[in-house]
């Protein structure tokens, strides 16, 4: 049992002869983590779409028997719909975009063997399943989850006089966050000491995909903005727990901090997870152009002007919470500012399908649906950014149809593009496109079905986090239209049995792929499919840029990054 | 056609980009700065509320400032013992840097001991966790810190433990060099909240 040395070749019996734990379960091989990270996103994807089903039913016909639920109690209500937000953005969009495409992807694409600090690697997943497991339990502690919102406000999240019944699921909340954090934080050290220090052979830096430069972006976003709330949950476990009172007005703390703390992450976070959606959408869209991205350096600098900008904004979030008015102004100054790195990103993509030979093949099609969304989400929070207009849109449905433009094209719309983009390399089969097809439009019409009647829900003044909007008479013309966006989202979950049939069926069942499939140009499709153990046969060198597509006087219309057998030797 | 690696592929070897990093290192600058930000965010939730209270007034007079100045003593000692360490290694001198090691720890366990007796000589006088917002601060940062180096002197003891006569020379020299940097992190974080907790509001 000589382990090898991750210098010696690959040798790809090594995995064969690991028994079943140590290939799948507590495997150290960035692949099999990738996946199981995908698996965890999803099973807590469909989680939180269960969540938003009882609380949507509930809007759509308040006080109704929930089916498969029950009539939702006022407490029960809050709770699904705190926990709907949590795990949507801690435990479904991390995971699946970092945990799940940097994991399986980075490596893969700058031409390493696996990530650099493998055992780290393991950690990561398990720790940030231990802390699946802690919110899904805190459903069943008395009391039930955590009913202080997705944001966790002081003073209704600290001390217990203040939401009777939320002590266990308020702690448990806090714990599973901080141990969430914890596990993005590894996974963040190792993207970022991979992409640095594991390039292959002439892989520089202006010659990674733009998915590895925003997996990268969102690592260090991450990790220079949540120190601060890892510092802020602590206190705040330690006020409710034992009884300190570092939010607490009555004990001489400023309740607006906690805000401060949550935001100063919240903002960046936002662009942790939009950033990789985004490069996904990226790696798609010329491979089905068959052009070049446009502007690659100008998306980098973009990218990195975004990340700087996103320490600066966050206050935009808290307009109304009675901060000092002439501190909202440069705020909603820096909050336009930022628009503008993702308007560049935002042309270049389109720039990159004018005048392609565009397949509309179903990952391009999620492509497409993710662009425009993201583009209605970007073009909505400008009247939110603006402080003068986001005091009459505050808490009201407007934002949450933002935010759901912004964060579901780039995450799920994205993602599932991903999935089927890579599907292939990760299984070695393809997809059901017909399926695919089926999927996308269930799921992006119904998207928009569900959101562009709660932006007008918004503008008619119609606020969030009430749960029995039939006792106002002034939300009884916004009811239909509650009514139209629960009947989407019964249309999205429909498309997800294509989607889940597609998906289990194919990863035994499907058309065997190659090695390229869609003939793209990047690093992970010049191995084999799946992958062999370590990755490659010989770690290949890379001649030129990752969007080589159509270039003139090649018989055929791609160029790999990496070099040719011959193209390598005329390269002396 | 192209379906295999194979065919791509080329015949070079050498891994040759990682071999001009190290991935501990970068690794574990990349972790103490994620760490500089828990730190820092605390340190400036600190900042910011005593000044929105007015500085801390009598609630931050009571600290025990000489123990705590004992303690910046030994730390910066053991900082210094470290360095001394990392000199004997890179001279392939084992054995001296194990003792340099050593020296190194128990200069951090005698900070804990110190520390305990400050702890509790606080918690006799009564000013305990919740006494009041200035206390739960120094519990806090205080706490967050001991738990670092309690981390931080069981891998230099766990380190100093393994190294033997037949220990390579470059791989003792490696671990050593990120095991000093985390214990130089902690130092300093050590000075800012000597300054910001003893010295500040005791000045005042």
């Amino acid at each position: 049992m000589a382990e090898t040395k991750p210098e010696a070749a690959p040798s790809t019996d090594a995995h064969e002869k690991m028994g079943f734990w140590r290939q799948y379960i507590f495997s150290i091989d960035h692949k099999v983590i990738g996946k199981q990270y995908l698996f965890l996103g999803l099973f807590m994807g469909y989680v939180g779409v269960f969540l938003s089903y009882v609380f949507r039913w509930q809007l759509a016909w308040p006080g109704t028997a929930v089916p498969f639920w029950g009539k939702v109690t006022a407490p029960q209500y809050y709770e699904v719909v705190t926990m709907h937000g949590t795990i949507m953005v801690f435990f479904v969009a991390m995971p699946v975009l970092l945990g799940a495409f940097g994991n399986f992807l980075i490596p893969l694409m700058v031409g390493a063997r696996d990530m650099a600090f493998p055992r780290l690697n393991m950690a990561s997943f398990w720790t940030i399943f231990v802390g699946s497991v802690l919110l899904l339990i805190s459903f069943f502690v008395p009391g039930g989850g955590s009913k202080a919102g997705w944001t966790n406000y002081v003073p209704l999240s600290d001390a217990a006089k203040y939401l009777p019944g939320n002590y266990w699921g308020g702690n448990l909340w806090l714990m599973a966050l901080a141990i969430d954090f914890a596990s993005v934080l590894m996974g963040g050290i190792n993207f970022l000491t991979t992409a640095i220090a594991m390039r292959a052979p002439g892989m520089t830096f202006w010659r990674m995909p733009l998915l590895v430069w925003q997996e990268l972006a969102a690592s260090v976003l991450f990790m220079l903005s949540v120190g601060p709330l890892i510092a802020g949950v602590v206190m705040l476990l330690f006020d409710r727990m034992v009884g300190t009172g570092f939010f607490l007005p009555e004990k001489g703390a400023d309740p607006l901090l906690w805000q401060h703390l949550f935001w100063f992450f919240g903002h960046p976070e936002v662009y942790v997870v939009a950033m990789p959606g985004l490069g996904i959408v990226q790696e798609i869209l010329p491979v089905f152009s068959r052009k070049p991205i446009f502007g690659y350096r100008m998306i980098v600098w973009s990218v990195i002007v975004a990340g700087i900008l996103s320490f600066t904004v966050w206050a935009h979030h808290m307009f109304v919470s009675g901060m000092s008015p002439v501190l909202a102004e440069p705020f909603s100054v820096t909050t336009i500012a930022i628009s503008i790195p993702f308007a560049v990103m935002l042309f270049a993509m389109i720039a990159t399908l004018w005048r392609g030979q565009i397949t509309f093949s179903t990952p391009m099609l999620f492509a497409l649906g993710a662009l425009a969304n993201f583009l209605l989400g970007g073009v909505t929070g400008i009247p939110l950014g603006t402080n003068a207009s986001d005091i009459y849109l505050h808490d009201t449905y407007f934002v949450i149809a933002h935010f759901h433009n912004t964060l579901v094209p780039t995450a799920v719309i994205g993602g599932f593009g991903g999935i089927y983009y890579w599907f292939p390399k990760m299984f070695g089969r393809m997809m059901n496109e017909t399926l695919g097809k089926l999927h996308f439009a269930f799921t992006w019409v119904g998207f928009n079905m569900v959101f562009i009647p709660l932006f007008l829900i918004g503008l008619g003044g119609g606020q969030r986090r009430i749960y029995m909007s039939s006792v106002y008479t002034y939300y009884k013309p916004l009811q239909p239209l509650h009514v139209i966006a629960t009947i989407g989202l019964l249309v999205i979950i429909a498309g997800q049995i294509p989607f889940l049939l597609n998906f289990f069926l194919s990863m035994f069942r499907g058309a065997k792929a190659g090695a390229n499939p869609w003939h793209a140009t990047t690093l992970e499709w010049a191995t084999d499919s799946p992958p062999p153990h370590e990755n490659f046969h010989t770690i290949p060198t890379v001649v030129r840029g990752p969007y080589e597509y159509s270039v003139p006087g090649m018989d055929q219309d791609w160029a790999p990054q990496a070099a040719a057998v011959e193209a390598g030797a005329a390269q002396g | 056609m192209a379906n295999s690696a194979v065919e791509i592929g080329i015949t070079h070897a050498p891994h040759d980009v990682s071999a001009s990093f190290e991935l501990g290192n970068i690794g574990m600058w990349v972790f103490l700065a994620g760490e500089t930000m828990v730190f820092g965010g605390l340190m400036g939730v600190f900042i910011l509320v005593g000044i929105s209270h007015g500085g801390w007034g009598a609630d931050g007079a009571h600290v025990n400032w000489r123990l705590g100045a004992i303690n910046t003593f030994i730390l910066y000692t053991s900082s210094l013992t470290a360095a001394l360490a990392q000199g004997a290694a890179r001279v392939q001198d084992s054995a001296r840097a194990k003792r340099y090691l050593s020296a190194t720890a128990l200069l951090g366990v005698l900070f804990l001991v110190i520390k305990a007796f400050e702890y509790a000589g606080d918690y006799r006088e009564g000013y305990t966790p919740l006494a009041a917002l200035f206390w739960s601060f120094y519990y806090l940062m205080t706490g967050l810190h001991v738990l670092h180096l309690l981390a931080g002197i069981v891998v230099i003891f766990g380190l100093a433990f393994m190294v033997g006569p037949s220990t390579p020379a470059s791989w003792f020299e490696r671990k050593l060099k990120y095991v000093c940097l985390y214990w130089y992190f902690v130092e300093t974080v050590w000075v800012f909240l000597f300054a910001l907790v003893y010295l500040a509001p005791t000045a005042g």
